[in-house]
């Protein structure tokens, strides 16, 4: 090594895509469910996957977090071959799953304190106090996780996963079954991540939580990428906007934070 | 990653001990079965059964203890579950720590809460009138073999946990294990016993883990028994061992 050269953590970005997949592929017995995806995430970016149930989003993100092999194809996170350097890649990700990855019988902040131990890092408790501030869990701490709100879980687990601060966060369907409110808290808290310059790849069945977060969204349709590009470019493909007259009726969503008075905050 | 599986090992085992303290419960229904087969046993049918010099509450302890133990790895599969069914196992899988580890943390508190149960259901006896003379190595020769019970029926609770598809499933593998002592030397001497039963009786596990167990603590020569016994420990847990790493090494890749 040259002289003055710092030795490079396991870790540190390589170049290129936070994410690249090339022609993945991968079945279930005689149903296949990826046919051959092609993907690049953008270092910082986020990237919304989005697909109707049983679209293959979560099969894609299992894969990548090294927890299923592919059938056949390559990908890539952070520079490391998730076949091949599955340690690497686990220390470069997290995951947050479609059902939230908390211990129900732990306070929040011991789940918080198991995972910086986990990842071997000093002074857990210090770590596991700056997250519960940044995700205004700080009240509920000490109170044992099986008595949280959807909301309040779903920010726990998406705290639980910054530990560390790993470079490539994913978060698979990280609004199915909350309501409107935890929805936007869940919101707050994946800008939040964005803004700290975490690529996020996050999957979702809803067409506004792509729009109201994605830099880039990607639809994967029956194990394919039909559609690739920025929102403005998405619209593109839509015949070009006419101009009509329609009563606007409040969406139901509206009249509910009109009603609890609340946006969320 | 080996680097790290000790203190990896160690975080996760702190986590599933909270477990177990946290639902003392499942100690206390571990203890209680066989407290009440103990009580139904020593003041209801003992006084029928004919086993010589020794009291009953002594004779049929050893069996007790194993009915403990059989009834106590039910949890330990029931645990693993419920990691399975939450997100809590993926996670730990696609964290950089040692993967044996979340299996070795199931282990270890399978064996601290066995023990717990084990001491409470001992306590009891002692009350009910359980005596010996064990001197120390025996009783340390007990402990030996109780604990290398616990481990190999912990890891055969291991795959259930990691396979069942419902919680029921899960817990259901340890029925046949609490009866099996009723078939052995554990409450009767297996002389009374009709011909194919006693060939049974005879041959399996628990009657020359019994024995064993019963001779070292009324201080008698534990002759061929504790060779007999250790070997079906020690070939039971290699199996169940290997199974269980199949099983597991399925559910990760």
């Amino acid at each position: 090594m040259l002289a003055g050269m710092t030795s490079p953590r396991a870790t540190d970005p390589e170049p290129g895509p936070a994410v690249t997949v090339r022609g993945l592929q991968k079945s279930f017995k005689h149903v296949s469910v990826l046919r051959g995806v092609d993907l690049d995430v953008a270092r910082g970016s986020v990237f919304a996957l989005l697909g109707s149930n049983g679209a293959g989003k979560t099969t894609m993100v299992r894969i990548l977090a090294t927890l299923l092999k592919a059938d056949g194809g390559t990908a890539r996170v952070n520079g490391f071959d998730v076949a091949t350097q599955a340690a690497e890649v686990r220390e470069s990700i997290s995951l947050t799953g479609q059902f939230a990855a908390v211990d129900e019988i732990l306070s929040g902040r011991e789940n918080l304190v198991l995972v910086a131990r986990l990842r071997h890092l000093g002074k857990p408790g210090a770590i596991a106090d700056a997250l519960l501030r940044r995700f205004s869990l700080t009240e509920a701490a000490g109170r044992r996780v099986a008595t949280y709100s959807g909301g309040m879980r779903r920010r726990l687990d998406i705290a639980m996963s910054l530990i560390g601060e790993p470079p490539v966060v994913f978060l698979d369907e990280p609004t199915t079954g909350l309501d409107p409110q935890a929805r936007v808290e869940v919101w707050q808290a994946v800008r939040e991540l964005a803004r700290g310059g975490t690529t996020v790849l996050l999957t979702t069945q809803y067409l506004e939580e792509a729009e109201q977060l994605a830099d880039r969204i990607a639809i994967l349709h029956q194990g394919r990428i039909i559609v690739d590009g920025t929102l403005a470019e998405l619209k593109q493909l839509l015949p070009p906007a006419k101009v009509e007259y329609v009563e606007k009726q409040p969406t139901l969503e509206e009249v509910f934070f009109a009603v609890v008075g609340s946006d969320g905050k | 990653m080996g680097t790290h599986l000790f203190a990896d090992t160690a975080v996760l085992t702190g986590r599933t001990l909270r477990h177990v303290t946290r639902s003392l419960d499942t100690i206390i229904t571990t203890a209680i079965t066989p407290i009440a087969i103990m009580l139904m046993f020593v003041y209801v049918f003992g006084g029928a059964i004919d086993t010589g010099a020794v009291s009953y509450v002594n004779y049929m302890l050893p069996g007790i203890l194993l009915i403990t133990i059989a009834s106590g790895i039910a949890y330990t599969a029931v645990r693993l579950f419920f990691d399975m069914q939450g997100g809590i196992f993926e996670r730990f899988q696609s964290m950089p720590i040692a993967r044996a580890g979340v299996l070795w943390a199931h282990v270890l508190t399978s064996l601290v809460a066995n023990l717990i149960s084990l001491v409470l259901v001992t306590l009891v006896a002692l009350l009910m009138g359980f005596r010996t003379g064990a001197g120390v190595l025996a009783w340390l020769a007990v402990a030996g073999l109780l604990i290398l019970v616990t481990l190999a029926l912990t890891w055969l609770a291991i795959i259930p946990g990691l396979t069942a598809k419902s919680v029921d499933g899960a817990g259901a593998f340890s029925y046949p294990l609490i009866f099996l002592p009723f078939v052995s030397s554990a409450f009767v001497p297996t002389a009374s016993m009709p011909g194919p039963v006693r060939a049974f009786a005879d041959h399996q596990p628990v009657t020359s883990i019994v024995n064993a167990i019963r001779n070292l603590f009324t201080q008698q020569p534990v002759g061929n028994d504790i060779w007999i016994a250790l070997a079906w420990c020690v070939g039971l847990l290699l199996v169940a061992y290997v199974l269980a790493g199949f099983a597991y090494r399925r559910k990760i890749s």
